[in-house]
């Protein structure tokens, strides 16, 4: 539970449901045959049925009901025997038909949940329905609705399948609003039904919020909060909406159930319109359209390709690799990290120093080169060799690290990199002994003291003539050779 | 020039013929009355030519046209044919020139069939006389102050005219069989499905099919058998194998149970000739070796009621994308709401507007359960008891229309008085089946044509074109 | 059985029209008002009959997962599109301004 202490001391929860509407990446759009491809230059992917042109008609796309399926599986939905699309009419001129192609009382999924953090959310509904196109806006200021003289419209965003996830209001921070839109994107993410870019609409959230103080059951009056593009902004706008509610009920005012539009500008909420306002959408069956009802076959293929989810690998991760949660999110975090970790051990790597060794050095490759770097393509051996190298002492650990890095830049095999750098560490006791003798030979003065002295000294000194050896080796002494060596020769 | 659709095939496939010839014999028959008739919103006489000396080639050239080889063939405004203006007789569509074909063009096209024109019909076919078209009334050729009923008046006048021996037209709730009957033509509504809707400009989609006209039965079945099965394009479109419609056409009805729709037939509203008619066509079947007997469907009563909520309905979100963005007529307004209010109130006839407010109204919060939702309940009472009545009976009887064509203008006024023309028709549509509309015989005031329905069950189209042939073979008796 | 609703009223047409985005003059809502009230008296009938245990009929065929493979189809140009367009700019659909947010 999440508290908010207004300035009168009064405490406070949020109480929220989310909406998220993901596209999903099939090749064609939901009803006809165009391409489903963002950044295209613009009408270029519509046909007849996407543009609704007269006498045009629908067909439904089995990949968008497969990848409903999918996620059906992945929240623990129950997929209804029969689900059925009827029409929401409204005029838009982003939507070529003026009726969105939605489900309405029947739905593709229901009762699905997700667990954030040990706490179980429930979800609500699943369902399949039409994206609509984007239009531009011009000659007001930047690009906003709000000033311009015309706008200009795109339809090849017509027709893209969403699906729309709603959840049940069982949210109770802005954090965990975050983590369950988190936890939903990378789950759709690994079971490859959508790219999940919110910075390019292909996952989209509205957030419906309200407010109660600590201890009420019932729920208040909620807000439905838009355009929200990032997780950061979906923070930012339920925090302060709850702030706004929370000031006006405690000024005595009451919320009015509407809609409010982000600025993520300005830092606040918007009203868009009030539910007064709120549109007759005559929802009525579509007669074009014939209804679903997922084969036990198609369920079954569904299931038997399921990949592992992130949750399940998250807790396989970090008892096999005996890492921390934390290091384990890290893996998942970045697409292919966590394989390249699975295989180096695969391929004989120690798990948690494949693990580690993976978050940190690997991430610091991808991040040395830039945006759009990606995992593809590396090769967890190059790994393995280098671990090897370190265990068999031939390099330290942190020579490691330098000679993994010169590798994933593509500099070669490990092996072939020590040697043409010259970084083989000595483990020969005979040369490492005559260089101890030299060290002592030429610091006379600091073993004498090493001798006199009380623990402290002791130490210094000793850290010093470690230090003059590894000088004289130019770091590539094996340092517990070294450190043994030293203790010997003082030990005389 | 009165050849059959079927003996100009032959004689075209043969070489006997020209499908130039042919062409060029409508156009002439055209040119002589269709400044009276007003069948077409467009004659593609080029096109038309174009398409005939294609045939014409393939003859010479040794491969076979296809099977409506060199035969005119009238197309309904409401049907998308690619780069040709596709109108519904309505301003907000006048001049769009469609980037595709319908389906049923397509194939017909590629069945030999010469695309003749584009006929006229009531707006977005809704009417029952083609008194609402943007671009005047089409007129009855039998007598020209009379209407040739609707709304695929142009489509069965041109039938009737002479200006082509095969037309298309749709029919939504009697759109085929009324007109046929008006204007003394075979007219045809298969069961739903089984002509592709595609490219076909939606009324009412659970209800809208495409169907044939002819001056006889055998062109009918022979157009349907043409157009007739699965199309990947249309979802409620069926898998149901091509039926042999024209081959079984004169196996005759010896042993047929035939049922006469009492609720159709005996109600107030029927003209006595029309019920006259009908009951000499049960005679003449039952002559013809069938049994013939009363039936009550009850809920037939409640059809007119109930299409005339579940069309609009359907319609009034259909006719939704008309608003001024992507094609057709825009009406310039200040901000997009106006500017769509005002293309759709410039665009739109009277009818239609009346229709799209009804059917909004009906869905409507607060009236979806009293109106359309009722109306859908009232539509499994139609199916159940037709359901029953096809227990005993394999076809049912009943008036095409309850009147002959009336008298231009005398309907405009009335709008439920108009919607009454399609009581018996209506029905069909609402359980999908098919039926057929026969000429059978004349009235004896104006000598106007009277047609009789024979209902069937879903894909019974072929059953319902047999009992159609014994009532033509048998209506001079 | 469900009542029977309230005879329409001149704000309900005025309303639907709204829903209906038709800019009717006063003389078209006047005619509707009355027009669309007889038809809906007659359709009345229907609203009328007891009908508590029938499930509705929303199509007349019992298809089922008609359903088509997700595999790309050239589509139709975009210039042979925005020909038919009563406004277009830059590859795009002109429209008037828009006063709102899509809901």
């Amino acid at each position: 539970m999440s508290v908010i202490t207004s300035a009168s001391g009064t405490e406070w929860e949020i109480v929220s449901g989310l909406e998220v509407h993901c596209e999903l990446a099939t090749a064609t759009k939901i009803f006809c045959s165009c391409a489903n491809q963002f950044g295209e230059e613009p009408n270029t992917n519509v046909c007849p049925v996407c543009l609704g042109l007269p006498g045009s008609l629908p067909v439904l796309n089995e990949k968008a009901v497969e990848y409903a399926l999918r996620v059906g599986e992945a929240f623990h939905f129950t997929v209804p025997a029969q689900s059925v699309f009827h029409r929401k009419n409204y005029f838009y001129p982003d939507m070529p038909k003026n009726f969105q192609t939605t489900q309405y009382d029947e739905p593709i999924c229901e009762h699905g949940w997700l667990e954030v953090d040990g706490v179980r959310l429930g979800i609500t509904r699943a369902h399949l329905e039409e994206d609509t196109g984007k239009s531009m806006h011009m000659g007001g200021a930047g690009g906003r609705i709000h000033g311009a003289s015309h706008s200009l419209i795109d339809y090849n965003r017509a027709g893209v399948p969403l699906l729309e996830i709603v959840s049940e209001p069982d949210i109770r921070s802005s954090e965990q609003a975050a983590a369950y839109v988190d936890e939903l994107r990378s789950t759709l993410k690994a079971i490859g039904v959508s790219d999940v870019k919110m910075e390019e609409g292909s996952l989209r959230v509205d957030a419906n919020v309200s407010v109660r103080r600590i201890g009420d059951t019932g729920f208040g009056t909620r807000c439905e909060i838009k355009n929200l593009n990032s997780l950061k902004s979906l923070r930012d706008a339920m925090d302060h909406e709850a702030a706004r509610q929370i000031e006006i009920l405690e000024d005595g005012g009451e919320i009015r159930q509407e809609t409010r539009l982000w600025n993520e500008n300005e830092g606040h909420t918007a009203s868009m319109r009030s539910k007064e306002e709120a549109y007759d959408y005559r929802y009525f069956p579509e007669p074009d359209l014939v209804p679903v009802q997922p084969t036990d076959e198609l369920r079954a293929h569904v299931r038997a390709t399921m990949p592992e989810l992130p949750a399940a690998r998250r807790t396989r991760l970090m008892a096999e690799l005996s890492i921390s949660e934390q290091d384990a999110r890290t893996l998942l975090s970045t697409d292919g990290l966590a394989d390249f970790a699975e295989a180096a051990v695969v391929l004989g790597a120690p798990p948690r120093d494949a693990a580690l060794w993976t978050t940190q050095d690997v991430s610091a490759h991808l991040n040395v080169l830039g945006g759009g770097a990606t995992v593809e393509g590396l090769d967890p051996g190059l790994l393995v060799e280098t671990l090897q190298l370190v265990s068999d002492g031939l390099v330290s650990r942190n020579q490691g690290k330098e000679v993994f890095a010169a590798a994933l830049a593509g500099e070669g095999r490990p092996a072939q990199i020590v040697a043409d750098r010259g970084l083989a560490q000595v483990s020969d006791s005979g040369a490492l002994g005559a260089v101890v003798d030299e060290v002592f030979a030429a610091n006379s003065a600091a073993v004498q003291e090493w001798r006199d002295g009380d623990d402290k000294v002791r130490k210094k000194k000793r850290g010093f003539l470690m230090g003059e050896a590894m000088k004289a080796l130019k770091g590539q002494g094996n340092p517990q050779l070294l450190n043994q060596l030293i203790d010997e020769r003082l030990a005389d | 020039m009165n050849s059959s659709a079927f003996d100009i095939a032959a004689d075209v496939r043969a070489g006997r013929v020209s499908a130039r010839d042919v062409v060029e014999q409508h156009l002439a028959t055209i040119a002589d009355r269709e400044a009276d008739v007003h069948a077409f919103n467009l004659v593609m006489a080029d096109v038309a030519r174009r398409q005939a000396d294609a045939v014409d080639g393939d003859v010479a050239a040794g491969h076979d046209p296809g099977p409506l080889a060199g035969v005119p063939l009238a197309l309904k405004d409401n049907l998308c044919t690619r780069g040709v203006d596709t109108t519904c007789s309505s301003r907000i569509l006048q001049g769009w020139k469609p980037p595709y074909d319908a389906t049923v063009v397509t194939r017909l096209r590629d069945a030999g069939a010469v695309a003749i024109g584009k006929t006229n019909l009531d707006e977005f076919a809704m009417g029952s006389s083609t008194e609402n078209s943007a671009f005047g009334a089409t007129r009855n050729p039998r007598d020209l102050s009379r209407v040739p009923g609707g709304s695929s008046g142009g489509s069965a006048a041109a039938v009737a005219a002479g200006f082509a021996p095969l037309a298309l037209g749709s029919d939504t709730g009697g759109s085929i069989r009324q007109p046929a009957a008006l204007c003394g033509v075979v007219g045809m509504k298969p069961t739903y499905g089984t002509v592709s809707r595609y490219g076909l400009i939606a009324f009412a989609s659970s209800l809208d099919q495409i169907g044939p006209f002819a001056t006889n039965v055998r062109d009918a079945a022979l157009l349907l058998e043409t157009m007739w099965g699965h199309d990947p394009l249309d979802s409620t479109s069926i898998a149901s194998p091509l039926p042999t419609l024209v081959q079984g056409l004169d196996d005759g009805v010896r042993g047929l149970r035939v049922g006469i729709v009492e609720e159709l037939t005996d109600v107030e509203g029927i003209d006595p000739e029309v019920r006259a008619a009908v009951s000499s066509a049960a005679r003449a079947l039952e002559d013809a070796g069938a049994s013939v007997d009363r039936v009550s469907v009850p809920s037939t009563m409640y059809g007119l009621d109930a299409y005339y909520l579940i069309a609009p309905a359907e319609a009034s979100s259909n006719l939704a994308r008309y608003d001024g963005v992507r094609y057709g007529l825009r009406e310039e307004g200040t901000d997009i709401g106006t500017m769509n209010a005002n293309t759709r109130d410039r665009g739109f006839g009277a009818e239609v507007k009346r229709r799209i407010m009804l059917g909004t109204y009906a869905l409507s919060a607060g009236y979806y359960d009293a109106y359309y939702g009722q109306a859908q309940r009232v539509r499994t009472l139609i199916v159940r008891d037709f359901a029953a009545a096809y227990e005993r009976f394999d076809v049912l009887l009943s008036p095409t229309s309850p009147t002959i064509a009336f008298e231009a203008g005398s309907k405009t006024a009335d709008p439920l008085a108009m919607y009454l023309s399609d009581v018996c028709t209506i029905p069909t549509n609402l359980a999908g089946h098919c039926a057929i509309s026969v000429p059978f015989g004349s009235d004896s005031v104006h000598n106007m044509p009277i047609g009789v329905q024979i209902l069937g069950r879903e894909l019974a189209d072929a059953l319902i074109f047999r009992v159609a042939r014994a009532l033509e073979v048998n209506r001079g008796a | 059985m469900t009542s029977s609703p309230a005879r329409l009223t001149r704000s309900d047409v005025e309303h639907v029209a709204k829903l209906a985005r038709l800019a009717l003059s006063d003389a078209e809502i006047t005619e509707f008002t009355e027009q669309l009230a007889v038809i809906l008296e007659h359709a009345a009938l229907v609203s009328a009959l007891d009908t508590s245990d029938i499930p509705p009929t929303s199509h007349p065929l019992p298809l089922v997962n008609v359903l088509r493979a997700d595999v790309v189809k050239p589509s139709v140009g975009r210039d042979e599109l925005l020909t038919s367009a009563p406004d277009a700019e830059s590859g795009r659909f002109r429209v008037p301004r828009i006063l709102g947010e899509a809901p």
